[in-house]
């Protein structure tokens, strides 16, 4: 299980231009492939969940993490990036 | 490649994690000591002193790099060895505190804040270790850091050794004395038990039982935070459905530690123990068990109705959690300390919660009477006789309980002890000041209960 490289990454905040961008960026910079995008803006507030595969990326999820993180807070939005298996454990038998 | 996850789903978990503090508490190596007997204090310290330093080499950058790997944060990573009674049996008291200072450098060397098993199993009678070792607490706890002590004085099976109960008063209250500079801290690192677990991975009371194998990792896990938020949550549903939301958080929590509890299994080499699904409090805002209980309708902690909410929450945790990991031991339930939970610092400072309260609560949840102040001159007989009191409740109710009293050294009721970090700080509690001392000065042994002879 902890063989997997898929990892979920969640972004919140208001909506602006270029969230998408700025973030699929960094994933393609660093080699990351984004296998689903699931995004919904309600009342001016943006919410995406992105599925991401990680077996060619150049960094470890800790540092995609820091990445991800710090344009999370350039751009005012907060996000997270976390192992597929955790919401798996936690959610499905 | 199928994703079958929905996107609520994963934002319920985030939000676990990112808002309500859900977190591992503690990885906890259990290392067998046994082997370590050596002719001397100091050759036997420095036998156990090598061990834990190998054993455990990889405990702290295996925890670091899975708190890092899957996100979740990743408390405390600890040591519980075998009851030090029993593997420096022979050894005078001078010679125990030399090992309880190779201890404390073991647990130094591998990077861990606590270390336990400065222990004793004394619930029917002391060996000879057993009285160096319980001699040799009060100057180990006062010479050391990180180690953790814990002394068995019942089971369900033998009843009380209530000469350990006297005796406990004393160390009690000696260790504080060796330790009034610091509001008498040492206290806080001394657990008297009754049907003490031998897997438990929480301190102060984690030990390494003599049942255990070679090595193991136990699991504690937390999320007081995440289903005080549930409860928030529905503010109408009756008990009935509140206590199946509880259930169903309380199995996603302990499905995070189930991961977490395997994946360290795997990367340390060493066969995974158990999970123990404590609601375990910090004084950080929001990670308080109060919050529950007082989320369920209740003014404050300590108002009449607390003990049913307790019961409850505490049966619905463990119904939970049982349905997600396949091996639940340590204590399982839901921790009252005081100084740990904002809650209960508050309650006791409103008035709201007493000692007597605290006790109708400890028959319905893990793990006791824990991390309570109470006045520095209180006399030993009385502690005893709280001593005596909690291990009556768990050899009658066949549960584990426990006393962590810390009589703070020049304080009275109403003023404040300060230990810091995961410690936390309290007011200092009444006690009831009528003397138990004939009854405590009686000793002797409590027989089992009729109920223990279930053969």
């Amino acid at each position: 299980m902890e063989e997997g490289t898929r990892v979920i990454i969640t972004v919140l905040g208001y909506d602006r231009i270029g969230i998408i961008y700025n973030i699929s960026k960094i994933l393609a910079e660093t080699s990351v492939n984004i296998l689903d995008i699931n995004q919904t803006i309600l009342q001016g507030f943006f919410t995406m969940v992105m599925v991401v595969d990680m077996a060619r990326a150049t960094v470890d999820v800790a540092e995609l993490r820091r990445l991800l993180a710090g344009k999370g807070r350039e751009m005012g939005m907060e996000i997270t990036t976390q192992h597929e298996d955790i919401f798996n454990f936690m959610h499905r038998i | 490649m199928p994703f079958n996850l929905s996107k609520d789903e994963i934002l319920e978990t985030v939000r676990m994690v990112q808002a309500e503090n859900l977190d591992i508490r503690t990885i906890t190596m259990g290392i067998n000591i046994q082997d370590c007997r050596g002719s001397s204090g100091q050759d036997t310290g420095r036998k156990i002193f090598d061990k834990i330093a190998f054993q455990a080499r990889d405990l702290v950058r295996v925890g670091e790099h899975i708190e890092k790997e899957y996100g979740i944060p990743i408390i405390n990573k600890r040591i519980s060895v075998t009851p030090v009674a029993m593997v420096a049996d022979g050894l005078s008291a001078a010679e125990m505190v030399i090992v309880a200072r190779y201890l404390d450098r073991a647990a130094a060397e591998v990077g861990v804040n606590f270390l336990g098993g400065f222990s004793a199993l004394v619930h029917k009678g002391y060996t000879r270790g057993d009285m160096a070792l319980i001699e040799a607490i009060p100057e180990s706890l006062a010479g050391t850091e990180r180690v953790c002590s814990s002394v068995n004085v019942a089971t369900t099976k033998a009843g009380i050794n209530m000469d350990a109960v006297y005796d406990m008063g004393l160390v009690i209250k000696k260790t504080a004395a060796l330790t009034a500079d610091r509001d008498g801290v040492g206290c806080a690192k001394l657990v008297v038990f009754s049907n003490a677990a031998e897997d438990n991975p929480f301190m102060a009371g984690a030990f390494h039982g003599p049942g255990e194998p070679e090595c193991t990792i136990n699991i504690g896990i937390s999320g007081p935070g995440v289903v005080a938020n549930v409860v928030k949550s529905n503010p109408d549903g009756d008990l009935g459905e509140l206590a199946h939301i509880i259930k169903n958080t309380a199995f996603k929590i302990t499905r995070t530690g189930e991961l977490v509890g395997r994946a360290a299994s795997k990367k340390l080499g060493v066969p995974f123990g158990i999970i123990d699904l404590s609601l375990a409090p910090t004084p950080a805002i929001g990670d308080s068990v109060a919050d529950i209980l007082e989320a369920m309708g209740l003014q404050m902690v300590g108002a009449h109705g607390t003990t049913a909410a307790l019961a409850m929450l505490n049966d619905a945790v463990k119904k939970g959690g049982a349905m997600a990991s396949s091996y639940v031991g340590g204590l399982s339930g839901a921790f009252i300390p005081v100084s740990e939970d904002a809650g209960m610092i508050n309650a006791v400072h409103k008035g709201a919660l007493t000692l007597e309260k605290l006790e109708a609560m400890t028959c319905v949840c893990s793990v006791g009477l824990d991390m309570i102040a109470i006045p520095g001159d209180t006399p030993a007989e009385i502690i005893s006789g709280i001593i005596a009191d909690e291990a009556a409740i768990g050899m009658i109710n066949r549960k584990t309980t426990a006393v962590r009293l810390i009589p703070a050294p020049g304080k009275a009721e109403g003023d404040w002890v300060e230990f810091g970090g995961l410690l936390g700080r309290a007011p200092v509690m009444r006690v009831n000041p009528q003397s138990p001392a004939l009854f405590i000065n009686r000793k002797g042994r409590i027989p089992a209960p009729i109920h223990s002879l279930n053969n």
